[in-house]
């Protein structure tokens, strides 16, 4: 067999097609959700961890150190395998969700930290000597301009969610590793494998293009 | 009559260093009061103590319009009724100047957006930049900036105006239009304390001049009280090396 039939076979692309299609679609809207709850909960981490009265400050700062050191397949592991001896029984795609906000959360909560924290503190004294009161001028007047500061950091920790759901798969997730190993094996052929692998590059080349650009802009906008 | 600022027995630490040492100073409604001083010696601080940017220990005390400023639910209502300009500016830069000027009246006094505007584009006009509503900050130049903060500042309609040293960060071209805009300020009778190294403008402007140094008001009263019959060496002194200058 030539290397394009066995790597490169387009009647095994054709018949695997659909299985991978939804393998991705599963890969897609895991990684939205995640990234999605994963914005929401970071932010308001960040929130508590700089503005929270102390204790909850604490516990803020311990969830955003334990979440960047586990590793996700280890919690991955332990929501899906370990908390049903506890009577919790999340499906597999809760358990993969579940894990992925949980540590993108973390990720994210140090990134809004650092980018409201780069906002200069002119901005905060003016917003209070016009009377703004704190949620005003977060949403007035400081998040806007943090979120410009945090947008490609962001979508740097997208990029790794977006990667990090390929782990689903250990937890029997229908996703596209998933999927393709399946179709890997039906087909006896590693086409769909090589197919998959050109998936995550499509979607996530452009991300990392958008990284590389934004990130230059802001350098040269420093430099100004 | 209540003065609209009244401050007792002010003092301010920095860990162990004391920026304010006992300070004591009434502000009258309609009147100007221009703090001088050599660098490092509190007026920063004196002026940030009266929106509670800075806090100041017990029991120093500062009032505005009779409602001691302290940390409570009358804070923001206090700030409101508190104008500021800050040396740097300190617009919102992702906001137009039109924005600006209207965001505390908005969300603060609860005005439409239609009024908030309107209002915006008067005070523009009176600080003589009407034509630049829609631009950003940044386009602007420094002496452009810092009237809109200035209009900023008057939108909220303030029963005091805080300057802290508004033309230091300015190009000399750009300093004589902004003095002009506080100039008119003054003579519409807003009451204005203003830090500043323009003696110029003290003198002609200010109804008292208060010199600082080393945390203390080491000497308060007229312009020509205070640069033509100094009591104080230290005054003495500092003018005089200012004039040098
Ligand atoms: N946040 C701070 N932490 C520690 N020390 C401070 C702080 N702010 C001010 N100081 C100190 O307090 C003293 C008074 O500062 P302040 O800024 O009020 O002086 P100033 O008279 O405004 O001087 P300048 O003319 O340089 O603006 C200075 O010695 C300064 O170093
Ligand atoms: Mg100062």
């Amino acid at each position: 067999m030539s290397l394009v039939e066995t790597f490169f076979n387009w009647e095994v692309f054709v018949s695997s097609f659909p299985l991978l299609l939804s393998g991705l679609r599963v890969t897609i809207s895991l990684g939205a959700v995640s990234i999605v709850a994963g914005l929401v909960l970071g932010l308001t981490i960040a929130l508590i961890r700089l503005y929270g009265v102390r204790p909850a400050q604490l516990v803020a700062r311990l969830f955003i150190d334990l979440f960047r050191s586990i590793p996700i397949l280890v919690l991955l592991i332990v929501v899906y395998y370990a908390l049903p001896f506890v009577g919790l029984n999340l499906s597999a795609f809760m358990s993969a969700a579940l894990s992925l906000t949980l540590v993108s959360a973390a990720y994210t909560a140090e990134i809004f930290r650092a980018g409201i924290e780069a906002v200069p503190r002119g901005q905060f004294e003016a917003s209070f000597a016009l009377g703004l009161n704190y949620r005003q001028m977060m949403w007035d007047v400081i998040l806007p301009q943090a979120v410009r500061i945090v947008i490609p950091p962001l979508t740097g920790n997208c990029i790794n969610v977006i990667k990090d759901t390929a782990l689903a798969s250990v937890v029997a997730m229908p996703d596209l590793v998933k999927q393709a190993t399946q179709a890997q094996a039906l087909e006896a052929n590693p086409t769909p494998l090589i197919a998959a692998a050109f998936m995550y590059i499509a979607i996530l080349l452009p991300l990392v293009y958008l990284v590389g650009q934004m990130e230059k802009k802001s350098r040269r906008a420093s430099a100004r | 009559m209540t003065p609209v600022i009244s401050i007792n027995h002010l003092s301010k630490r920095f860990g162990t260093f004391l920026a304010l040492d006992n300070i004591d100073l009434n502000i009258e409604t309609g009147e100007v009061v221009c703090v001088i001083g050599p660098s490092g010696s509190g007026k920063s601080t004196l002026i940030r103590c009266i929106n509670l940017l800075e806090t100041f220990e017990h029991p120093g005390a500062v009032a505005v319009d009779g409602t001691p400023v302290k940390k409570d639910k009358n804070l923001t209502r206090i700030r409101e009724n508190v104008g500021m300009v800050f040396q740097s500016f300190n617009l919102f830069p992702h906001l137009t100047v039109c924005q600006n000027i209207s965001l505390a009246p908005m969300r603060v006094r609860k005005k439409t957006k239609n009024e908030a505007t309107e209002h915006a584009l008067s005070l523009l006009k009176q600080v003589g930049i009407e034509s630049q509503a829609d631009k950003y900050p940044d386009q602007l130049s420094g002496g452009q900036q810092q009237r809109v903060a200035i209009a900023r500042a008057l939108a909220m309609e303030p029963k005091v105006l805080l300057f802290d040293e508004p033309t230091s960060s300015l190009d000399p071209e750009m300093v004589g239009e902004v003095l002009d805009v506080m100039r008119q300020l003054a003579k519409s009778g807003v009451t204005m304390v203003v830090v500043t190294h323009e003696m110029g403008f003290a003198r002609e402007v200010a109804d008292r001049v208060a010199f600082m140094d080393k945390g203390k008001i080491v000497e308060i009263g007229t312009p020509s009280d205070i640069f033509d019959n100094a009591q104080e060496q230290r005054t003495r002194n500092f003018l005089s090396a200012i004039l040098a200058h």
